[in-house]
């Protein structure tokens, strides 16, 4: 594959407004998405504004939509493309536009805070955490997130619908209260806190309905859904609509989750 | 100096809420993909169809679900009076002469129960036929959603209760099937092409409800440390790794539960003869 | 003018990698009012790009480990130019911040017992590094931000304001560290969002804004590292130290062309895989240097048999440490015998079985498969060196992490010198992220409490604050202020020469007369930097950012040849082809940058330094002894191969 030219469709604006406009630019051989952004930029619009950092899919900046689909720009090869498509690229088009391909994704960093953090046991010291592999394997997978937010950007929930921002915090922190939930050491439930309790009553999970966009889009292949946000269910169905569990755990011996 | 450089020219915004929010990117088009992202739901809404009209034909026909030694798992256990007699089961005279209408009725509120509350079918339904989101990133057209924050989507939460119902119709399906190694006169040690039939479906139903996301979390999935209960800790792995085909189970045990009824009925009508191997 | 936003606080840490959100969350911890600025997004800082892991001698794997052992590895790693009290603290106190971060949520791989699991990796005599995968930054950044989510979480339940005491400015850049009367005041900079100015008034600055990379062509750096750290020290009045010493990783990719440079992490080699050259052969056994002969394997049969019994058998030499296998690829390549892109070939295909590649290297795997279409559990990566990690920075106080000469200043993790000596082993940067980072927190908040209570905070005047300002506008009028010289400079433009400059001239291999060349050029780009011109206005403009960025790099790629130019020896990180061999005289010897006319640099305006003169003095300083106790830990045998005969003497006596 040689050198061609490929046609671009790009958004360019900021909340005022703005719209998609037309370039004509070089493509070479195994480049990615990210790599034509920038050589508009060298070349064509200097000032076409794009968040981006490490270009290698580990930290999640790049993320935009590309022909309508939430992407990381720099792990989408053009190869995908054929030569004759027009390929379109536009901000994330749930949260608010900063400009051009920039978003305020500040959504999620309050929502980051409104997930009460990880609770070191008290009886533990530095050096004297004891975890079996198989038990953080499940919160391994989670922290595999890269926070790109794609799946936040994808979610119907808040993407299709403003008003539920505040009471929905999205797959993403959603999966952040089921990591600490299954974090074999957490002693969150010692100062009261239930995490699977309140991912229910206040992080919005009754608002998922479980249709996996947010699984689709991760670049990392987490199985959010299934690992995470159904397990979480599960978990918040254990102590709200289970009468044999919520029995159990009045009846006693089951203090802390059934370990 | 920090002057602004023109801006494209202007996609007007329409006025709207989700997409087209006054803050977000100004693009009209509602979603911007260009593949064909319309047929995965337009295929599960037509499957789901086509299942749910030859399901709601057979459960009210009341009749041709029982060819000895088969019984269409539609009426299986058939639990009233005007059941067709059927030697050694599955017909338990729960309801009493009462019962004027199909017996399928009775039973199929379990499995349709099960199924609907799946976390698989409920992905497949909302896309299919709410439109709730109908694909990825394409907006979906209702002006509120609440998902299953209220009543009567809340209800969702039952699942592991249908799922403990499912167990007892799987087992039931399952004697179903062993009494098909019997012959028309009821004979044991025989077997014919019903039988295999039986044998798939069955399977594929075992593996659908124990592929459960209900059940994987009952197994082990709600345990803090699996360390602890190393038995359970490899049934959840196990269970685990059924549940990853979940959707593929889905659709199979759908279909094979179909043609098992609809093998019972050609065999039960008389339209075809079900040959014997031994 | 000045009508830029002003703040008040205690320590203003620049820079949210891993050394600092740790030197926040220790400033904070402290009592300090603490706010962190950082170009890109809150926990997207370069740390989550390191893959290996955390080197800390805890011993989990092999117990013979303990911080002597790890201290000397750093030392021989780093051909003993470490600044030794560095590397002493950094062995030391690792094993302490590594079991932190689990108090703090972090998950790292587990042995069978449940400890933290420690895996091999270059240059480390015993399996040493703390992980996770291949993604054990990601790990730390994320652990060090939602700490930090914690802190606020808790001042939110005091105070109702998650930011009353620790605060992120993300995706900000600060272009000046403002100085009154020699002592630090604060920091100007600007919000890249917006291009609104604003002005952090604080009596203490640390500096941790990770390296230089962006200054050459093939790196394995994201854009940030633009050595922006690095050139506000030195504009501030701080010297750095040894800037010669750059290290080129020597497994990056090679293919495709748009992924040059990045990162194929070591342990690939840790875990089994080796370099081939394009004839099949294992060539890195050609290559073992004389001070390491005794320590790695002779033959491939050995080397193989050293993962599975590590106590009678010598480690292969894939695992020698970085300077030493990026040399050895480059040579192979230019005989001729590399790959087919210019690489050669590392392998772990015909070493370990598919499912096992996919679990102890996923995002390896990840990042062939999605970025090259090779399927690296079924045929070998191609990899070459790859500009990583810069071992000079900014000359720094050990115990303290105070740069030099400014007080209130201070550098912690890539961005300041010393720790590593000539060269970093893989693994000790997170360490010296935590380690230092926390130093230079604790350090900063007890300066900044002193200031208070002596009442004596200094108050910005608006002209630094204009001058500042003025600076950085002058991008938008490139082509006002002096049209005779022709039409503006596209800044890309400047960029891309000024990384193949260094790349070409400065590179893994360096020769006089090429460095002189190098200067020559850089000079030049210099003269044209200051009509780089930008369209557009200040709002999110990528091309106004990188204007500003040149400066710094400009400034650092002058340190670096320089003093590569003055170090007439090869060692570590600096490898010189008319000077192939280390030479012990240089073993105490420092080379130390500094600006040649700080007065008129001080004056604001760059129109009144000359471009055509460097903008830097190079100075030599000699080293402080080693100490005796730490000296001890050596074979006499060994040290004769390092230390200088006058150092040799002083120790017999």
């Amino acid at each position: 594959m040689s050198g061609y030219e490929a046609r671009f469709r790009v958004w360019r604006g900021d909340v005022e407004g703005g719209g998609l406009q037309d370039f004509t630019v070089e493509v070479n051989e195994g480049e990615v998405v990210l790599d034509i952004v920038h050589r508009l930029q060298a070349t064509q619009a200097p000032d076409l504004a794009v968040r981006w950092n490490c270009k290698a899919g580990k930290c999640g900046s790049c993320s935009a939509e590309i022909n309508g689909r939430p992407r990381l720009l720099c792990m989408t090869r053009m190869s995908v493309f054929t030569r004759e498509e027009t390929i379109t690229v536009t901000p994330l088009r749930a949260f608010p536009v900063i400009r051009d391909l920039v978003t305020d994704v500040g959504f999620n960093y309050t929502k980051a805070r409104e997930v009460p953090a990880f609770v070191p046991p008290a009886d533990l010291g530095p050096g004297e955490y004891r975890m079996m592999q198989e038990d953080v394997d499940r919160s391994q997978e989670f922290r595999k997130c890269i926070e790109c937010f794609l799946c936040q950007d994808t979610c119907h929930v808040v993407r299709d619908h403003e008003e539920n921002k505040p009471a929905f915090a999205g797959p993403r922190f959603l999966m952040r209260v089921a990591e600490l939930d299954m974090h074999p050491l957490d002693a969150a439930g010692d100062t009261g806190l239930d995490r699977s309790r309140t991912a229910q009553d206040e992080h919005g999970l009754g608002y998922c309905n479980i249709t996996k966009c947010c699984t689709e889009v991760c670049p990392e292949g987490i199985r959010i859904t299934d690992n995470a946000l159904i397990p979480l269910k599960e978990r918040a169905v254990d102590r709200k609509y289970d009468p044999l569990v919520w029995l159990g755990s009045k009846i006693g011996r089951r203090s802390r989750d059934g370990s | 100096m920090a002057t602004g450089t023109e801006p494209p020219a202007t996609d007007d915004r329409p006025p709207g809420g989700g997409v087209h929010t006054p803050t977000r990117a100004a693009i009209r088009a509602p979603h911007l993909r260009t593949d064909r992202w319309w047929l995965a739901p337009a295929a599960t809404a037509a499957g789901l169809l086509a299942f749910v009209v030859y399901s709601t034909w057979r459960a009210f026909a009341n009749a041709d679900y029982y060819a000895a030694p088969y019984v269409s798992p539609f009426y299986s256990p058939c639990l009233a009076e005007n059941c067709e007699p059927m030697r050694s089961g599955p017909n338990w005279e729960l309801f009493g002469t009462w019962w004027g209408i199909s017996p399928a009725i009775i039973i199929l509120i379990f499995p349709l129960g099960f199924r609907l509350t799946c976390y698989y079918y409920r992905k497949a339904y909302y896309r299919g036929f709410w439109a709730s989101p109908p694909a990825c990133a394409v907006a979906e057209p209702h002006k509120k959603y609440t998902g299953e924050t209220r009543f009567p989507l809340i209800l969702q939460n039952v699942h592991r209760y249908f799922f403990y119902a499912a167990l007892l119709v799987a087992g039931i399906l399952s004697y179903d099937t062993v009494l098909a190694f019997r012959d028309e006169h009821y004979a044991w040690g025989h077997m014919g092409l019903g039988t295999l039939v039986f044998l798939a479906n069955i399977a594929l139903i075992w593996a659908y409800t124990l592929s459960c996301h209900s059940c994987r979390h009952i197994v082990g999935g709600k345990l803090r440390h699996f360390s602890r209960h190393p038995v359970r800790y490899r049934m959840w792995q196990w269970v685990g790794r059924l549940n990853a085909r979940h959707m593929q189970l889905a659709w199979a045990s759908l279909v094979s539960v179909a043609l098992a009824d609809f093998y019972v009925y050609l065999v039960a009508s008389g339209a075809f003869d079900d040959p014997r191997f031994f | 003018m000045s009508v830029v936003d002003r703040q008040e606080w205690d320590v203003v840490v620049v820079g949210a990698g891993g050394a600092g959100l740790r030197a926040a969350i220790e400033a904070r911890e402290r009592g300090a009012r603490t706010a962190v600025i950082c170009k890109s997004l809150f926990g997207k800082a370069h740390t989550v790009m390191a893959e290996g892991g955390i080197a800390a001698s805890m011993g989990n794997v092999n117990s013979g480990d303990n911080w002597q052992v790890h201290f000397r590895d750093t030392m021989r790693g780093g051909k003993f130019l470490n600044q030794w009290r560095m590397a002493e603290l950094h062995a030391q106190e690792a094993p302490q911040r590594v079991w932190e971060l689990e108090t703090w949520g972090a998950l790292f791989d587990r042995t069978k017992d449940g400890r933290i699991s420690q895996r091999n990796f270059g240059g480390h005599e015993y399996p040493r590094l703390a992980h996770v995968g291949d993604r054990t930054g990601l790990e730390l950044i994320r652990t060090l931000q939602q700490k930090i989510v914690s802190l606020q979480q808790e001042d939110f339940r005091e105070t109702g304001d998650h930011e009353s005491r620790l605060k992120v400015f993300q995706e900000c850049t600060v272009t000046r560290v403002l100085k009154e009367d020699r002592v630090v005041s604060g920091v100007f900079g600007y919000e890249r969002e917006s291009g609104r100015f604003f002005v952090l008034q604080a009596p203490s600055v640390v500096i941790a804004t990770g390296g230089i990379g962006k200054s050459f062509k093939v790196t394995s750096n994201s854009w940030e590292y633009t050595g922006d750290g690095h050139a506000l020290a030195l504009l501030a009045g701080a010297p750095l130290l040894n800037m010669e010493f750059v290290q080129f990783h020597p497994t990056g990719m090679v293919w495709p062309p748009s992924v040059k440079g990045i990162l194929v992490t070591e342990s690939v080699r840790g875990d089994g895989g080796v370099l081939r050259n394009s004839e099949g052969k294992r060539f890195m056994f050609d290559y073992v240097p004389d001070v390491f002969k005794e320590k790695y394997a002779e033959s491939e049969e050995e080397g193989d048999r050293w993962y599975d019994d590590p106590d009678h058998n010598r480690r292969p030499p894939e695992l020698l440490p970085r300077d030493e296998v990026a040399r050895a690829i480059n040579a192979e390549v230019k005989e001729g015998r590399g790959s087919p892109h210019g690489g050669v070939f590392l392998d772990v295909s015909t070493r370990m079985p598919a499912d096992v590649i996919r679990r102890r290297l996923p995002s390896m795997y990840h990042q062939f498969k999605e970025l090259a279409d090779v399927d690296i559990t079924a045929e070998a990566m191609e990899v070459g060196p790859t500009c990583h990690y810069v071992m000079g920075g900014i000359a720094v106080d050990s115990d303290t992490a105070a740069a030099r000469g400014v007080p209130g200043l201070f550098a912690a993790g890539e961005v300041a010198g010393g720790m590593h000596g000539s060269n970093r082993l893989g693994g000790n940067s997170l360490s010296d992220l935590l380690v230092f980072g926390r130093r230079a927190g604790r350090y900063a908040a007890e300066h900044a409490a002193g200031r208070a209570d002596g009442g004596r905070r200094a108050r910005v005047d608006d002209a630094q604050v204009d001058a500042a300002a003025a600076e950085a506008l002058r991008p938008f009028s490139a082509e006002a202020h002096e049209p005779a010289d022709g039409p503006p400079e596209n800044p890309y433009t400047l960029h891309q020469e000024l990384q193949q400059t260094m790349n070409d001239l400065v590179g893994i291999i360096r020769r006089e007369a090429e460095m002189k060349q190098a200067l020559e050029k850089l000079a030049e780009l210099r003269v044209r930097a200051r009509r780089a011109g930008v369209e557009g206005h200040r709002q999110f403009n990528p091309g106004w950012h990188l204007a500003l960025d040149l400066r710094n790099m400009l400034l650092v790629s002058e340190c670096v040849a320089r003093a590569a130019l003055e170090r007439t020896e090869s060692r570590g990180g600096h490898t010189r082809e008319d000077h192939p061999s280390m030479d012990r005289r240089w073993r105490p010897a420092h080379l130390i940058c500094s600006l040649a006319d700080p007065a008129g640099e001080a004056a604001g305006d760059p129109a009144t330094t000359d471009p055509e003169r460097g903008r830097i003095a190079l100075e030599r300083q000699a080293t402080e002894p080693i100490r005796p106790d730490l000296l001890a830990l050596f074979d006499k045998e060994e040290l004769v191969k390092y230390l200088a005969d006058e150092e040799l003497e002083g120790r017999s006596e």
